[in-house]
């Protein structure tokens, strides 16, 4: 009842309001006002294109200088070039923002129409034409030699002697319906193959379980790197695209199902040390879901950038960056994924692979399987030489044992010299 | 054409002093139907256009309406919307509609669909082309007013397919308007990939077969049916702008329709163009080899030239207004042509900067950022042209001129963000963000959506012989010009702080768990500019049958259309179709009777104010 009347009221006020508009309409006709062409009307246009233009102004102005709308810095060394040049190419366009918007809407306001008055007849001046060609012409190949400058550095691989010195993280994330999965090349420091075939519940990755290299990768919860060291990330997707997006360290790569892409850069900075920056900000003060001030559950983030479904703004994963002891503790805890899977592995090379299976699961039990817990803190107290040996040695195993097999290419190239020449 | 003729005699005179919408009854060559729906004539198909993207507008506008209730108070209680949206509004226990996340995507997908293409392509261009072309080159018609009649009827089958999809159960496509494979493929990744997605292609099937028919025939018309004297050099710029908007039309929409195809293949007859490797729902499919890069190409190989399509003729109409309603002839008149074809060039060599970081080879991506930053050259002389033309003016603030300073405005404004976005490395962080959102919204939708407010609000006398209410005209602009700032400029700041696109919520995040004040004021914002549109929509049908009667030439003009009766008939002119003598903006010319002379005005009869270089 009450919405009808409503309603009612609704149809009556916008009957009234036509019919103002009507009467008013024809007053203006009768005083033939609209002949008029600089009245009023005229003047408080002009008038409100200055006024909005002030407020306008001042709004930016105020807004960018004390919005709390900004990233932290970055904490990558590329992202923080970047931003760099970031600054530089809103300051150019700032400025040129506003002069010519200002210069719209003072000319709007100062040429408004007066009776008096003739337009100037100006029709082309090529002086000028050539101005405001070659002047935004050098600006824009500035700005662009340095962001190409930047992008080429940032798209180009390692070669193999930098590779070799810096020795990067690798690493695989992999995007489905919606979440992220990340995988680690176990102590042999090599990512097994996959294929998608192979794909399933106890295989989320697909790996092709014949090539050995794959036996000890690891797959945690979250993304542990070391603050300084170079990261490879290998990004792919099994269902539809996805894009990694990791707005602290100012990265994104789109993950595409059947290419690989692939994302270098370096942190700069650990997990805590940009907590206890964020601890003297104010807005990190207020308290999070869990009671907690935000600073303290602060985490970067990996987001998806490119729509994927139902769940596309669900797609959280963490990266914990911490100290290279840390991030070597960390890593050495992880357990190989086939430790929990023996019996999968088992019984797919008795179907596919019969004569591997032995020597696998062995390997399994005897390598990769944790022994009692004294074991595992020997390990954790041996020298940082032994854990570089390791790999070496797998390495060597699988170049013998898979000589048959087709070797993904981009992988035997990251192989150490010294191993090569034993295949 | 003798037949043509004689019949545009007798409509003309019939129509003086009439008023048409009220006499068909006097002729009986023509049923209402001929007339009124399957019409041949240039001028009622391009109403037509107009009506039915303004009907699209307000659904575009709705659309957007709904998906800034869920981003500006992602809290609130929607269930009042469900006697619309029915299930797509779910109930919680508590009773709470919540909006379904993956309708959220629909949302998304056909506010943008529906404003890029529908609105901004067909209601603009379809619009403006079809009305001014013959009649500012002096033509009775188009080159083919039966292609025409096609074109408009492929747009309304192309439109009723869209609008269906938008009730079907599983969803109208929600894989965003650039529908990228594999989830545009893929049924069993989203809901609205499935019959919505089927609908979406063959919706714009047609809707490239519009596209076409209209374009070919913009491009014969005026290359063929100039009336004596219409040199290219004299050609008013809008007719330049619709001109080089249905070359690029031509040219890039196959490329849209061959990618579509090959996406048609993939989803129903087992091809392999776009998919490889997947697993999805426990599954393995069989596609190998294919690549979803590929598709994007395709895709943007249209899209970006698209861009170009919905703003050109913005600029172009925007050209007409300011030269007219500033009395003075437009600035670098063959600087304007000249960049307008440079744009028209070089938006075809830039379409991968919408790629960056999709996984192509880094060296194509600084490729594609050398030639993007050199678009920025030939739209900064727009710019600058559009400023001197102001310059010394005598300006007038009709609706349309407003609109097309507004338009001026916004152009910058969102250009010079293209800046940073077209620089692969700063592209990086800001791809996908709302950055990219502000950026493109400001451009081209608005802008463009200006151009066409200007188009109409100028045209509108000749269109229907009536004037439209210029003081609901300017509280419509002022509304949607301080509207539109307060949406989109705030929306920069929410992508430099990382918030992605296409995000139903951001509370999954720590990174975006801020601004959401900012974001409530924008959907206020944008409530305040869609509620504008309602005053426009008034004033735009009331004007139709009551508005006050236009005079021949209300805004003094130099136009060949302002030469035809009130109400032209079919034909244009009731007698011989006028000459044209000089160039289209001879306003404010120095000892001139009065501050214009029409193109139809002989050099001899103005001595006084002839220039050497005129004769």
């Amino acid at each position: 009842m009450t919405n009808a009347i409503l309603g009612v009221a609704a149809v009556l006020v916008l009957v009234i309001l036509v019919l103002i508009f009507r009467l008013q309409g024809l007053i203006a006709v009768l005083r033939g006002s609209h002949k008029n062409k600089g009245g009023l009307t005229n003047k408080v246009n002009a008038a409100m294109f200055m006024i909005f233009f002030v407020v306008g102004l001042v709004a930016f102005i105020w807004y960018t200088f004390t919005g709390e709308y900004n990233l932290p810095e970055a904490v990558s060394e590329h992202g923080k070039r970047t931003d760099k040049l970031f600054l530089v190419t809103m300051i150019v366009i700032s400025v040129v923002f506003v002069l010519t918007n200002f210069l719209l809407f003072a000319f709007s306001f100062k040429y408004q129409y007066k009776k008096e008055n003739k337009a100037t007849f100006f029709p082309e001046n090529s002086k000028l034409e050539i101005i405001w060609t070659v002047i935004p012409a050098i600006v824009l190949t500035y700005l662009v030699f340095n962001g190409w400058k930047e992008w080429t550095s940032i798209t180009t691989p390692p070669n193999e002697a930098q590779y070799a010195s810096e020795k990067p993280i690798e690493l695989e994330i992999v995007g489905q319906q919606f979440y992220w999965n990340c995988r680690y090349p176990g102590q042999d420091g090599q990512l097994g193959q996959h294929y998608f075939k192979r794909i399933d519940s106890d295989n989320q990755f697909g790996l092709k379980l014949e090539d050995k290299s794959g036996l000890d990768d690891f797959m945690p919860r979250e993304i542990h790197l070391p603050v300084g060291r170079k990261v490879h990330f290998r990004i792919r997707a099994k269902d539809v695209l996805h894009s990694v997006f990791a707005p602290h360290f100012r990265l994104k790569m789109d993950a595409v199902p059947g290419m690989p892409t692939e994302f270098w850069f370096t942190p700069t900075k650990t997990t805590k040390q940009m907590r206890t920056e964020l601890a003297k900000e104010a807005r990190y003060q207020e308290l999070d879901d869990q009671g907690q001030q935000k600073w303290r559950s602060f985490n970067y983030e990996i987001a998806c950038t490119e729509v994927c479904g139902r769940g596309h703004f669900s797609m959280r994963y963490i990266i914990v960056v911490e100290e290279e002891e840390e991030y070597q503790k960390w890593y050495d805890s992880q357990k190989a994924w086939t430790v929990g899977a023996r019996d999968y592995v088992a019984q797919y090379l008795k179907v596919n692979n019969p004569e591997l299976m032995k020597e696998y699961v062995n390997y399994i039990d005897e390598e990769l399987t944790p022994k009692s817990e004294e074991a595992v803190a020997e390990v954790e107290e041996t020298e940082e030489e032994a854990i570089e040996e390791t790999p070496s040695e797998e390495g060597d195993d699988i170049e013998s044992e898979e000589s048959g097999d087709e070797t993904d290419e981009d992988e035997s190239a990251l192989l150490d010299q010294d191993i090569l020449p034993n295949s | 054409m003798s037949a043509e003729a004689h019949d545009s005699t007798l409509h003309g005179t019939a129509d003086h002093g009439h008023d048409d919408h009220h006499d068909d009854h006097d002729h009986h060559e023509q049923s209402f139907i001929e007339k009124y729906i399957f019409s041949m004539d240039h001028k009622v198909i391009a109403k037509q256009f107009l009506i039915t993207g303004l009907l699209w507008a307000f659904i575009g506008g709705a659309l957007s309406a709904i998906f800034r209730i869920q981003l500006g108070f992602p809290d609130a209680d929607l269930a009042w919307l469900k006697p619309i949206l029915g299930e797509w509004i779910e109930l919680t226990d508590a009773g709470k509609g919540v909006l379904n996340p993956e309708f959220f995507l629909a949302l998304v997908t056909m506010h943008g669909t529906i404003m890029v293409f529908f609105v901004l392509t067909a209601g603009l261009s379809g619009t403006f082309s079809n009305f001014l072309i013959p009649l500012q080159i002096g033509a009775r018609d188009m080159a083919s007013g039966f292609m025409n009649m096609l074109s408009y009827w492929f747009f309304f089958a192309s439109s009723v397919i869209m609008f269906v999809s938008l009730f079907i159960e599983t969803g109208p496509a929600s894989g965003g308007w650039v529908i990228y494979p594999p989830l545009s493929a893929l049924p069993q990744a989203v809901g609205g990939s499935g019959l919505g997605m089927t609908l979406w292609l063959c919706a714009m099937a047609l809707f490239i077969v519009s596209s076409l028919l209209g374009g070919i025939n913009y491009i014969v018309t005026v290359i063929n049916l100039r009336t004596k004297g219409m040199s290219f050099t004299r050609l008013p710029l809008t007719i330049w702008s619709f001109f080089i908007t249905a070359i690029i039309g031509l040219l890039s929409f196959p490329v849209l329709f061959s990618a579509a195809l090959l996406l048609i293949m993939d989803r129903s007859f087992g091809t392999s163009f776009y998919l490889s490797d997947i697993y999805i729902q426990g599954e393995a499919l069989s596609n190998v080899g294919g690549s979803p890069i590929l598709f994007q190409h395709l895709f943007w190989f249209l899209g970006h030239p698209e861009v170009y399509i919905v703003l050109l003729p913005a600029l172009g109409i925007t050209s007409e207004v300011i030269a007219t309603n500033a009395r003075k002839p437009i600035f670098g008149y063959r600087a304007m042509i000249g960049s307008m074809l440079g744009i028209a060039f070089l938006s075809f060599i830039v379409w991968a900067h919408h790629m960056f970081v999709s996984g192509m080879n880094p060296f194509l991506g600084s490729i594609f950022m050398f030639l993007t930053l050199i678009i920025a050259v030939p739209s900064a002389v727009k710019a600058f042209n559009y400023i001197t033309t102001l310059w010394k003016g005598n300006i007038v603030f009709t609706p349309a001129m407003l609109f097309s300073i507004g338009l001026v405005s916004l152009f910058i404004s969102g250009g010079v963000t293209g800046i940073v976005l077209g620089n692969s490395a700063l592209d990086i962080q800001l791809h996908d963000t709302y950055f990219v959102v502000a950026h493109f919204h400001l451009v081209m939708g608005a802008a463009s959506f200006f151009g066409m407010m200007a188009g109409v609000y100028h045209w509108f006398p000749k269109m229907f012989g009536r004037m439209m209410d210029s003081r609901l005209g300017m509280i419509h602009f002022w509304m949607t010009f301080i509207g539109v700032y307060l949406v989109f400029f705030p929306m920069h700041y929410i992508g430099v702080s990382g918030f992605p696109r296409r995000y139903y919520s951001f509370e999954t995040f720590d990174a975006f768990n801020i601004l959401s004040n900012v974001n409530t004021f924008v959907s206020i914002s944008a409530f305040m500019a869609l509620s504008g549109q309602l005053i426009f929509g008034f004033n735009f049908f009331y004007s139709i049958f009551k508005g006050r009667k236009a005079p021949l030439n209300p805004w003094n003009s130099t136009t060949l259309e302002w030469t035809t009766p009130r109400i032209p008939g079919h034909g244009n002119w009731p007698g011989a179709i006028p000459e044209v003598h000089r160039w289209p903006y001879d306003l404010s010319k120095p000892n001139a009777k009065e501050d214009f002379i029409p193109q139809d005005v002989p050099l001899s009869e103005t001595p006084e104010s002839n220039l050497p270089h005129d004769h």
